[in-house]
């Protein structure tokens, strides 16, 4: 256990450094790591964690009482022995050492992808968004816009700089994993890597105003020719086509 | 009964049965609204309304009403009243007149909280109220203003007194080291409402006057930030989870260690660890509560750890009570089983919150079913049925006379039941993209199965409670005298008559050498 902490503190220490080394521009030359792929992992082994430490206090309060529930017959006091100073001692620091070796080994895990999320890859479009009641108004780098519609192409990272014109909105893909606050004043971000064509489901996470529950938009993945083509007819159609992509 | 003097009152035990009353009524207001809510979610599209901003109201309500007008009320107001200078043999705070205005201007704040729903435009801005909404919406804030300022005025006075009655007022030879462990943690309860209150009367007050005075703390547009006010609020807000955690938990310590006929498990672990940790830390980690917000990457990953850290003085404080129950000889009467119930949800609750303290989970769990199923669960829920636990158990003291003890165990398993279909499922549908706070889901129409069972669950939760709430009244006309001490305690409380007099006991009480208010083990 210790020298697996110790692996992904230093893991997390690394990535912290590379990630501050050569952002952005070395950051193209490794793989990119799926956040989303990151997040499932990261969940599912957090989700052991807890459900073994919560077996074990479950099942030994279990034991507790019913070892120790009152029969007939029974004295009407408990007979739990005096701890010893000594013992006293080591019931709290063996906890907190235990308690804290998971904390921290769950943090480092934590934060390592946490680095992931932030590690922008260079190869990537930017799509800027400007939230509002009740749309996501998208604008494409050759200057095309959508509304409600975000159209990418497969195996491309996404990244959006996102802003709001009225209230706080929250832009979540639940299928990517990912979700930011945007907000009038601020410039947020957020990225994923859409990998398969389909169509995934963004939602408003922030509270912002009547219509909230009626904020929904679409992301739909294409394959990156059809992505190309359909971006040209758009920009020929809204008059923008002069800006390269 | 004569209606003026219990007005009027200046003794402590009334003044904290009328705190009972005004939140449980407050209780059973939020409630209405909680079940309006799911009425109206049981189908895709409107159900019973039509009009979003009825559901948006709603869920204000329940949110501000549950933690402003009951929670904190029952907790910090009615267990704190009824039980310190009981438990410390006392024959009042130090100082009652003050205690009575503490009374009065909670009866204010909730009745001005009422008021909201028969105003124009009532406010739908969420308890949390958040700008730019909550200064550009057309719902009236006004008075949910007023309503926090005058309730932590309330809190805040309450504080003062209790911690002056626990230093000054204690019976002779009463120590510090043998205070009962609820009143230590009403004592961290009241150290952090002092701190902490303030700054959320601070970010109400500049929230109205963004809206009705024209300034522009909030207003991007004029050199404002709107992400001040969420750092304000939950500076605050994430305390007040601690000033309900601290008087619940100490409430299941008296409990289990009466039903367990146990001292508690490591007293000064307890104490020291559980209580000063909880204290220490609760300032540290509210930035969790804005991973998704856009803060700083570096200040998510410095409070991931220190909200992680929280989970340490938590677990000792667990493991304090899993601990009392060795060994003991244990019975498990109405009280006791709210306190197992609780140490169950609180358990799954707590666990359940460590993967949101995890910066980089949350960015798919925030702001979702799963943080409204987890917080239910380790607050909501959990700190409900401490108070009901509480109510149970303090009932024979208050009314000299019996519950039924029979209702009382329905009423658990029933409300226990559906708890756990309501949080559980909401839980579950969160991770897989249900966000909170929807009117209608009609975009994520794989959810109304979910929905539907929730539905359910909560009619089944109500039903129980009703079946609490008419087992005291019917108790408290014409349940069987109790005696003074029915459940074999060993606390102070117990030794005087039930219900005791004006002044507690006929002289102060005398303390043997080596009493202590868990004092079981045979000589």
């Amino acid at each position: 256990m210790l020298r697996r902490i110790g692996a992904s503190l230093s893991l997390a220490a690394l990535s912290w450094h590379a990630a501050a080394a050569d952002y952005p521009a070395a950051a193209a030359a490794r793989a990119i790591k799926d956040p989303a792929a990151g997040w499932d992992h990261l969940w599912h082994e957090v989700l052991i964690d807890i459900t073994i430490i919560g077996v074990i206090f479950a099942l030994v309060m279990t034991y507790f009482l019913i070892r120790y529930r009152r029969k007939p017959g029974d004295p009407k006091t408990g007979s739990a022995p005096k701890l010893s100073p000594a013992a006293a001692v080591a019931w709290v620091v063996i906890p907190v050492f235990v308690f804290l070796a998971d904390d921290l080994y769950i943090a480092a895990n934590g934060w390592a992808l946490w680095n992931n999320f932030r590690d922008v890859p260079a190869d990537r479009m930017e799509v800027r968004l400007e939230s509002g009641m009740y749309s996501w108004d998208y604008t494409y780098p050759n200057g095309v816009r959508t509304q409600n519609e975000l159209r990418v192409p497969a195996g491309k990272a996404v990244m959006l700089r996102m802003t709001s014109r009225d209230t706080l909105h929250s832009h979540w893909i639940p299928d990517f994993r990912v979700k930011e606050d945007s907000m009038p004043g601020r410039i947020t971000y957020m990225w994923f890597l859409p990998k398969q064509p389909g169509e995934h489901i963004v939602t408003c996470g922030a509270y912002c105003g009547i219509m909230h529950s009626y904020m929904a938009g679409k992301v739909i993945v294409l394959p990156a020719e059809e992505f190309k083509t359909w971006l040209d007819q758009e920009a020929a159609r809204q008059g923008v086509a002069g800006k390269t992509a | 009964m004569n209606i003026k003097e219990w007005i009027f009152t200046t003794d402590h035990k009334r003044v904290g049965i009328l705190y009972l009353i005004g939140s449980i009524t407050a209780f059973a207001v939020a409630g209405v609204m909680a079940l309006l809510m799911r009425a109206e979610l049981s189908t895709i599209g409107p159900t019973i309304t039509s009009n979003p901003s009825n559901y948006n109201v709603w869920l204000y309500a329940h949110g501000a009403v549950m933690i402003l007008g009951f929670q904190i009320p029952a907790l910090t107001g009615f267990f704190a009243n009824y039980c310190i200078p009981l438990m410390i043999g006392a024959k009042d705070v130090a100082f009652p007149r003050v205690n009575a205005l503490s009374v009065w201007l909670f009866y204010v704040g909730i009745i001005l909280a009422v008021l909201t729903f028969f105003i124009p435009d009532p406010p739908d801005v969420m308890w949390t109220g958040y700008p730019p909404y909550s200064t550009i919406s057309t719902g009236n804030t006004a008075l949910y203003t007023f309503t926090v300022l005058i309730l932590g005025f309330a809190s805040i006075i309450g504080g003062v007194n209790f911690l002056t009655t626990v230093a000054y007022m204690r019976a002779p030879g009463l120590k510090w080291g043998k205070l009962n462990i609820f009143v230590w943690c009403t004592l961290g309860a009241f150290v952090l409402q002092l701190i902490f209150v303030p700054v959320l009367g601070t970010a109400v007050t500049l929230i109205s006057f963004d809206k009705y005075l024209g300034t522009h703390f909030f207003d991007p547009a004029a050199g404002g930030d709107v992400l001040t006010y969420q750092n304000l609020f939950w500076f605050y807000s994430h305390p007040a989870v601690y000033v309900i955690f601290l008087p619940f938990i100490g409430v299941i310590y008296e409990i289990v260690t009466t039903f367990a006929k146990n001292p508690p498990f490591n007293y000064k672990m307890v104490v020291y660890g559980g209580i000063f940790g909880i204290v220490g830390l609760s300032g540290e980690v509210w930035v969790h509560h804005l991973y998704t917000s856009g803060m700083a990457d570096w200040i998510r990953i410095g409070m991931m750890v220190t909200t992680l850290m929280i989970s340490v003085p938590v677990g000792l404080m667990v493991i304090g009570l899993a601990g009392t129950l060795y060994k003991g000889s244990i019975t498990f009467e109405t009280p006791m089983l709210y306190a197992l119930g609780v140490m169950f949800l609180f358990l799954i609750g707590g666990l359940t919150g460590i993967p949101l303290a995890v910066t980089s989970l949350t960015v798919h769990l925030s702001r979702s079913y799963y943080v409204v199923g987890h917080f239910h669960y380790v607050m909501a829920v959990a700190g409900t049925f401490a108070i009901f636990a509480g109510v149970y158990y303090w009932f024979p003291k208050m009314t000299g006379r019996m519950y039924n003890e029979r209702w009382g165990k329905i009423g658990f398993w029933i409300t226990f039941i559906g708890t756990n279909i309501v949080f559980w499922t909401m839980m579950d549908i969160g991770v897989k993209g249900m966000p909170r706070r929807y009117y209608d889901y009609s975009h994520m129409s794989q959810f109304e199965g979910a929905h539907q069972l929730m539905t359910i669950g909560a009619i089944i939760l109500g039903i129980g409670f009703v079946i609490a709430l008419i087992n005291w009244i019917v108790g408290a006309i014409k349940g069987p005298k109790a005696g003074e001490n029915p459940w074999g305690s060993k606390s102070l409380e117990w030794t005087t008559v039930s219900p005791p007099p004006h002044g507690n006991w006929p002289s102060p009480p005398v303390l043997e050498e080596g009493w202590s208010p868990y004092a079981y083990r045979r000589a």
